[in-house]
């Protein structure tokens, strides 16, 4: 008989003679109401209690070292806003001179974004799509992972949301929604005249939709925006600002004109597709912002 | 007008994208799926299209993203090394798609099937898109969406493991982008510049004056460290094992064979067209790569040696590889860093064959994962017990496969070398190789001897056929037996393409 001390090797050289099996040890806080020892039941072994000191003790000097080491390093960067910084070079520049001439947009920023460095915004906006996937792939209820006690519940839910009509707040979210709605269109048309744009234009139109939604309760809400809705609008926006790219890159790289007039600058109709690409942006933006709040609050759009 | 091969590298990233986005409106996952594939194969063609063409005309092209010139618009840019790299994303993606078929049909739920499609060909376009970028900051939106895609793959899996292992990986993940972009934001603010071969002039000239020399030492220690972070360098690997382990077959060989390297492929770029070789050396970032590259082999094989689940050991095993792939980085000459992206393409070929064999393995012994209760697995599915036998021993490095090629080549170049890390690199070479063996000889043992499970799976395993997981893994074998004969060519144009990388703009 092999001794008890090498018996590991010794299994290691059979090769898995036997099954090992390991236990997964899961911590359960159940604190008992009134009770005051309760907590010093949860971290009982002396091992876990080494562990969590060792543990905020690193966490602690890891963080502080970083805080250390950036303020360091930020005390030495140039000054801020001071004329000869590396940063005022010709690429600011040409963006603040020449941005209106050549892409058409009183707003710079605008220009920037949506025309010159047009490829990073499709990427930003593929990021919002992907987040939207994400928390679809989570959260989505599906008939395949709920059970009947849990659907029971939601069902209560919605007979609550119905029953608990509230008239003052229905009456005043009636009066504000629309202006809500107008600023966010304002916000989103004008994204090329004046500060604004697709991303918080987008974002303002969400919080209307949200707030219609909370007031109203989930049925009037998917009277006009289901899921359908959802999936039609934003694949369409991003499709949309994805092939118009796809064109204008691929002509402004093989060096022929697009034929997409500029028109002239501070008219609404100008600067080109900047108008177009912010109206998708947006929509994609309002359709995502509203899509977290119903996913997170019912599993369901 | 443009010759037409220099579309491609736009083309492919487009393509990806737009089915992508598309994904959603599909109700199926059977259309979902034929159409990534269909991707995939496309981009791996025109890849290769594009690698003869750069290779025959020996160039690096910059392709500008719009009307605006590079400084103030964005331009991707594609030489040989690009090319190469491309169709090996592209290929071996197509490759575990086919292979991980049933199980994406098992895993995940009929209705989130096409979303899951969704994240993998964003997936792929992000890994297209950081190979090809030539600006550092679309480096950084596409590094975003891969953090949420890789994230997603892995989570779709609905299980309370893998949602715990997605968690983990998202925050060690996040904390890694953070990283990169406070480094990229130092930079910004010292240089003025984004794009790559405009960085490179202005960091070689304040090199030069020594001016904001310290904020510089640190751009470059955060951008490496945040890089390190997503691409699991030794004591940041701690969330690789449950997640590449708990996905399902495609999101484990996706994870551990490509995205993992995107990173690198992005570190490589750094090194060589904003920083150069020289200056990475002079401010020691790659002594401290190849500490933790050597530290990583040898610990993550003693782990893997431990482990009794076949993925999870499958996964140690990346970190392992992973740290191959740092040592090489860390040794800091040309040849070196070669050899590094050679064992980079080796191990893109060989863990998605590991991966989705041992999957098959499991399909055919009742769903079980277990080491144990996998004896015998091999005789019920003996393609797939070929096939893993075969990616272990060249895991190993056996000759005549693509691991011992790149073995030796790290090898080669550490000899080159005359410094005390010669003999640090070589030593760690040798004893990882046989920590590398004492894992992988007993699972394949395990998986040809028969055993009581074998017995009682053995009628109903017979059953289930898979052809597409046989394309797959005859696919992989080849590829395999072909990194490990044919190194020349390929290392050749990996030379080329990386003098094309740091000379081009200079």
């Amino acid at each position: 008989m092999a001794s008890k001390k090498h018996s590991r090797f010794i299994d290691w050289v059979n090769g898995d003679t036997a099954e090992k099996v390991h236990e997964y040890k899961f911590i359960q806080k159940t604190v008992p109401p009134h009770s005051e020892q309760a907590h010093d039941e949860v971290i009982s072994t002396r091992k876990a209690r080494l562990f969590n000191i060792s543990y905020e003790i690193s966490a602690v000097l890891v963080c502080v070292i970083l805080v250390a080491v950036l303020l360091f390093t930020v005390f030495n960067l140039p000054l801020f806003g001071s004329a000869g910084n590396p940063a005022s070079n010709e690429v600011a520049e040409r963006y603040l001179e020449k941005g209106l001439e050549e892409t058409g947009a009183v707003n710079a920023v605008a220009g920037m974004i949506l025309d010159y460095r047009a490829f990073d915004t499709f990427g930003e906006s593929s990021v919002l799509f992907i987040a939207v996937g994400c928390v679809m792939i989570l959260l989505m209820r599906d008939k395949n992972n709920i059970s009947a006690t849990e659907d029971s519940l939601e069902e209560n839910e919605r007979l609550i949301e119905i029953e608990t009509n509230d008239p003052i707040l229905q009456k005043i979210v009636l009066l504000i929604v629309p202006c809500i709605f107008l600023f966010g269109i304002y916000v989103i048309l004008n994204g090329h005249l004046s500060p604004g744009g697709g991303f918080s234009g987008g974002a303002i139109m969400g919080a209307g939709l949200i707030l219609f939604a909370v007031s109203f309760g989930i049925d009037a809400m998917q009277s006009f925006f289901s899921i359908k809705t959802f999936k039609a609008i934003t694949t369409t926006a991003l499709m949309c600002y994805a092939t118009l790219k796809a064109y204008s890159f691929f002509m402004g790289a093989n060096g022929l004109e697009t034929g997409i007039p500029l028109g002239t600058p501070g008219a609404i109709l100008s600067s080109g597709l900047i108008l177009v690409l912010d109206i998708c942006v947006g929509l994609i933006v309002a359709c995502t912002m509203y899509g977290f709040y119903s996913l997170f609050a019912r599993g369901d759009i | 007008m443009l010759p037409w091969y220099q579309n491609i590298p736009f083309a492919c990233i487009f393509l990806c994208m737009i089915s992508g986005i598309m994904m959603p409106l599909f109700k199926s996952g059977k259309a979902a799926f034929h159409l990534t594939l269909c991707v995939s194969l496309i981009n791996a063609i025109l890849a290769g299209v594009l690698l003869y063409f750069t290779a025959k005309e020996s160039i690096r092209f910059v392709y500008v993203m719009g009307h605006f010139p590079a400084p103030w618009g964005n331009e991707i840019a594609a030489g040989k090394l690009e090319a190469l790299l491309a169709l090996m994303f592209s290929s071996v993606m197509a490759l575990s798609l086919l292979g991980g078929k049933s199980s994406i049909h098992d895993d995940i739920l009929e209705p989130k099937q096409p979303l899951y499609f969704l994240m993998l060909n964003l997936l792929h376009a992000s890994m297209l898109a950081l190979t090809y970028t030539n600006d550092l900051f679309t480096g950084y939106v596409f590094i975003e969406i891969n953090t949420l895609a890789s994230c997603a793959i892995v989570m779709a899996r609905d299980t309370a493991k893998t949602i715990a292992a997605t968690i983990r990986y998202l925050v060690v993940s996040l904390l890694g982008s953070g990283l990169f972009l406070i480094g990229l934001v130092l930079l910004y603010c010292i240089t003025g510049h984004l794009l790559m071969p405009n960085l490179q002039e202005k960091v070689l000239s304040l090199v030069s004056t020594g001016k904001y020399m310290e904020p510089l030492t640190i751009v470059a220690g955060l951008m490496t460290a945040g890089i390190s972070v997503k691409a699991a360098l030794f004591p940041f690997h701690a969330w690789l094992p449950f997640a590449h382990g708990g996905a399902t077959t495609t999101s484990s060989s996706v994870l551990s064979g490509l995205v993992l390297k995107a990173y690198i492929v992005l570190l490589i770029k750094l090194f060589f067209s904003v920083f150069s070789i020289e200056l990475v050396s002079a401010l020691h970032v790659n002594d401290i790569l190849f500490v933790f590259g050597i530290i990583g082999m040898i610990y993550a094989s003693i782990k893997a040696i431990r482990e009794e689940h076949i993925k999870r050991m499958l996964a140690y095993s990346s970190v392992a590889q992973i740290g191959y792939i740092f040592m090489g980085l860390g040794l800091g000459t040309k040849v070196a860093v070669i050899a590094a992206i050679y064992q980079i393409i080796v191990h893109a070929v060989t863990k998605p064959l590991l991966f989705a064999s041992a999957s098959r393995l499991s399909e055919v012994q009742g769903h079980e994962k277990s080491l144990y209760r996998l004896r015998g697995s091999a005789r019920t599915a003996p393609l797939a017990g070929i096939a893993f036998t075969l990616g272990g021993l060249s895991m190993i490095g056996i000759p005549l496969l693509g691991g011992f090629m790149s073995k030796f080549l790290l090898a080669e170049s550490a000899v080159l070398l005359a410094s005390p890390r010669q003999w640090a690199a070589l030593l760690s070479l040798a004893l990882s190789s046989v920590l590398n063996a004492l894992y992988y000889i007993p699972a394949i043992i395990a998986i040809w001897s028969p055993s009581d499970f074998m017995l009682k799976y053995q009628e109903e395993g017979k059953q289930k056929k898979n052809i597409t997981y046989s394309v797959s893994a005859f696919s992989f074998m080849v590829l395999v037996v072909l990194t490990g004969c044919a190194s020349t060519p390929v290392s050749e144009i990996i030379s080329s393409g990386l003098s094309l990388l740091g000379g081009a703009s200079l």
